[in-house]
């Protein structure tokens, strides 16, 4: 009995002693496994079992200083567009027309959240076609706590999910700008939700999903450069909200009937908003809590700044004053343009496009507007496509390796890198959006006018969309 | 009884009012109105577009005087409201009949 023991003993020592060598090797041939961290005594004493310790830590804490920026950037990216847009396109209407079109940027917000999780990710980020995503994330299945090394290898694929949900937001609610005052509510709906389908969740994969035929970092065929979205979200909705105006036709009484903004206070605090929520659309597209976010942070600072005193300066100029809606006006331009190079250019060019955008921008609201007499509201046009284009083309000039070797170490980039080429596939992108935007959007337009009708009586407009479509008044101040 | 209509700047008004309390003026009643006379308005510009603005902010007041301090009330008005230049504003002045206090029906220059 005696010597049973002592063979038992002598049998759980080897095993025992064995255990490290097992951990050592299974931590140097692959990811540790949550095993190696159990906390035996013998296992913590292997030296092997400490390298895997740590190495699971320092994963661990950079995971968590990513998710914790993508988290706030996640929120932040809502924040620009309610209240950030909605405060801003509802200041720029007119009183009657307030509610209308806050209530469709928060629609947006319900309406495109619940389409995310259905199909809208996985058509976006799901599959490597060139064109669309596939169904394997549908009802967002397999999306959780581990990361999708394809996108972002250090935060949890959920993070990831929910921080682009907030860009499929946003870029349908920039069109309700250039349909403002006069698009029906029911229409509205059917069509952002068919748009964010059919012009979105494509393009969005073109550029940004695995195997799109525009990617720059996951093999397209013309790899177009578009760090936070200058294609997918401004050039799409932008040139999508030309078509939109020229569809719906221009308002009852414009041009001869004055329609001045009923509030730029509100306009104003709504731009302040779009400007900080931007930080966390053009820093966190770094995906990561990286030196990658904080280039991209400043370059977009710059170039809102930039662009904000060029806007300024031009009306200056022309009107002999700088006025409070052309600055907040110039300063969005700007962050419309940096958007695609915000990840790829240095604070000099940013300042550079920032500049650019805004004296651009300007021209184009002010003189091209007038000239073609198209009612683009809001100007969402004017400042979103226009803007979205000059960015995305000056991106191809100014793109650095330095700031992000995107084609591997070594490679020039852009232009001042000494590839110029890249101004070429910088076209084809842009070209390529124009074209789904336009095309995609005269169809649907052309569906939601059969199905429920787009524009409102004559009569309910000159009332007021608050009053006809929702049954409610922005202002009851005698209340 | 003389009906006192007066329109005046609105950056005017604390002036007028105070000025008339001192010489004894209770009772007016003042209504926000836009409108020009000779006054040309003025342009506002909105990303590139014009609007001529040429109905600008009042104020209204309106008062019914017994005739002894009709000329004292218009000269009060006349020296605060005055700024010297184009749209100060015009005072207008009208008999009236009669004047009834609703509480209890009193008549007349006592029921002011």
């Amino acid at each position: 009995m005696k010597h049973m023991v002592w063979k038992c003993c002598l049998l759980l020592a080897i095993v025992l002693a064995a255990m490290p060598l097992y951990a050592w090797q299974s931590s140097s041939s692959a990811t540790p496994s949550s095993q190696s961290l159990s906390p035996s005594p013998q296992a913590a004493n292997s030296l092997g079992d400490k390298v895997a310790q740590l190495d699971q830590r320092v994963t661990s804490a950079q995971s968590s200083a990513d998710n914790a920026w993508m988290l706030v950037c996640a929120a932040l990216v809502l924040m620009m567009t309610g209240p950030g847009l909605a405060l801003f396109y509802g200041g720029l209407v007119r009183q009657k027309n307030t509610l209308a079109i806050m209530m469709q940027s928060f629609m947006l917000m319900a309406v495109i959240s619940v389409m995310w999780a259905l199909v809208g990710y996985t058509l976006c980020f799901g599959g490597n076609g060139p064109v669309i995503g596939g169904f394997e994330h549908a009802f967002l299945r397999g999306v959780g706590a581990e990361p999708n090394a394809d996108y972002a290898g250090t935060i949890p694929q959920m993070t990831f999910m929910v921080y682009q949900l907030m860009f499929a937001i946003i870029t349908p609610a920039l069109i309700t700008g250039a349909t403002a005052e006069r698009m029906k509510f029911s229409g509205t709906v059917l069509f952002m939700v068919l748009w964010f389908l059919f012009v979105y969740a494509p393009l969005a994969h073109m550029v940004w999903g695995k195997g799109g035929l525009l990617n720059a970092a996951l093999g397209g065929k013309f790899p177009t450069l578009d760090f936070a979205g200058g294609t997918v979200v401004h050039i799409s909705s932008g040139v999508s909200a030309l078509v939109c105006a020229l569809y719906l036709g221009k308002r009852t009484g414009f041009p001869k009937q004055p329609m001045p903004p009923h509030s730029l206070v509100l306009s104003f605090i709504g731009a302040c908003m779009l400007w900080v929520g931007w930080f966390g659309f053009n820093a966190g597209s770094a995906l990561a809590s990286s030196s990658l976010a904080t280039s991209a942070f400043a370059a977009t600072h710059f170039a809102a700044s930039a662009a904000a005193l060029s806007w300024s300066a031009a009306e200056w100029i022309k009107n002999g004053r700088a006025s409070a809606l052309g600055a907040i006006s110039g300063a969005v331009a700007g962050l419309v343009a940096i958007t695609p190079a915000a990840g790829f250019v240095a604070p000099m060019p940013a300042l550079v496009i920032g500049l650019v955008a805004g004296a651009f921008c300007y021209w184009m609201v002010t003189r091209v507007k007038a000239i073609f007499g198209y009612d683009d509201a809001l100007d969402a046009f004017g400042v979103h496509g226009a803007g979205g284009t000059i960015g995305a083309l000056l991106t191809g000039v100014f793109a650095s390796q330095v700031i992000n070797p995107i084609f591997g170490a070594g490679k020039a980039v852009g232009g001042v890198d000494g590839h110029w080429g890249q101004i070429g596939n910088q076209l084809v992108g842009i070209l390529i959006a124009w074209a789904f935007a336009l095309v995609g959007t005269l169809v649907l337009l052309k569906i939601v006018d059969l199905i429920t009708g787009l524009r409102v009586t004559e009569d309910d407009e000159i009332e007021g969309l608050d009053i006809t479509q929702h049954g409610e008044e922005a202002y009851n101040l005698e209340a | 009884m003389m009906k006192l209509e007066a329109i005046i700047q609105p950056s005017r008004f604390e002036s007028v009012k105070d000025a008339l309390r001192e010489v004894g003026i209770e009772g007016m009643t003042v209504t926000e109105v836009r409108g020009h006379g000779r006054q040309k308005g003025h342009t506002e510009v909105y990303r590139g577009r014009e609007y001529t603005v040429d109905l600008l902010p009042k104020l209204k007041l309106e008062m019914v005087l017994p005739d002894r301090l009709v000329n004292t009330v218009v000269d009060t008005i006349l020296k605060t409201a005055k700024t010297g230049k184009i749209g100060d504003g015009k005072i207008f002045l009208s008999r009236v009949e009669e004047a009834i206090r609703i509480r209890n029906e009193e008549r007349g220059e006592s029921a002011l």
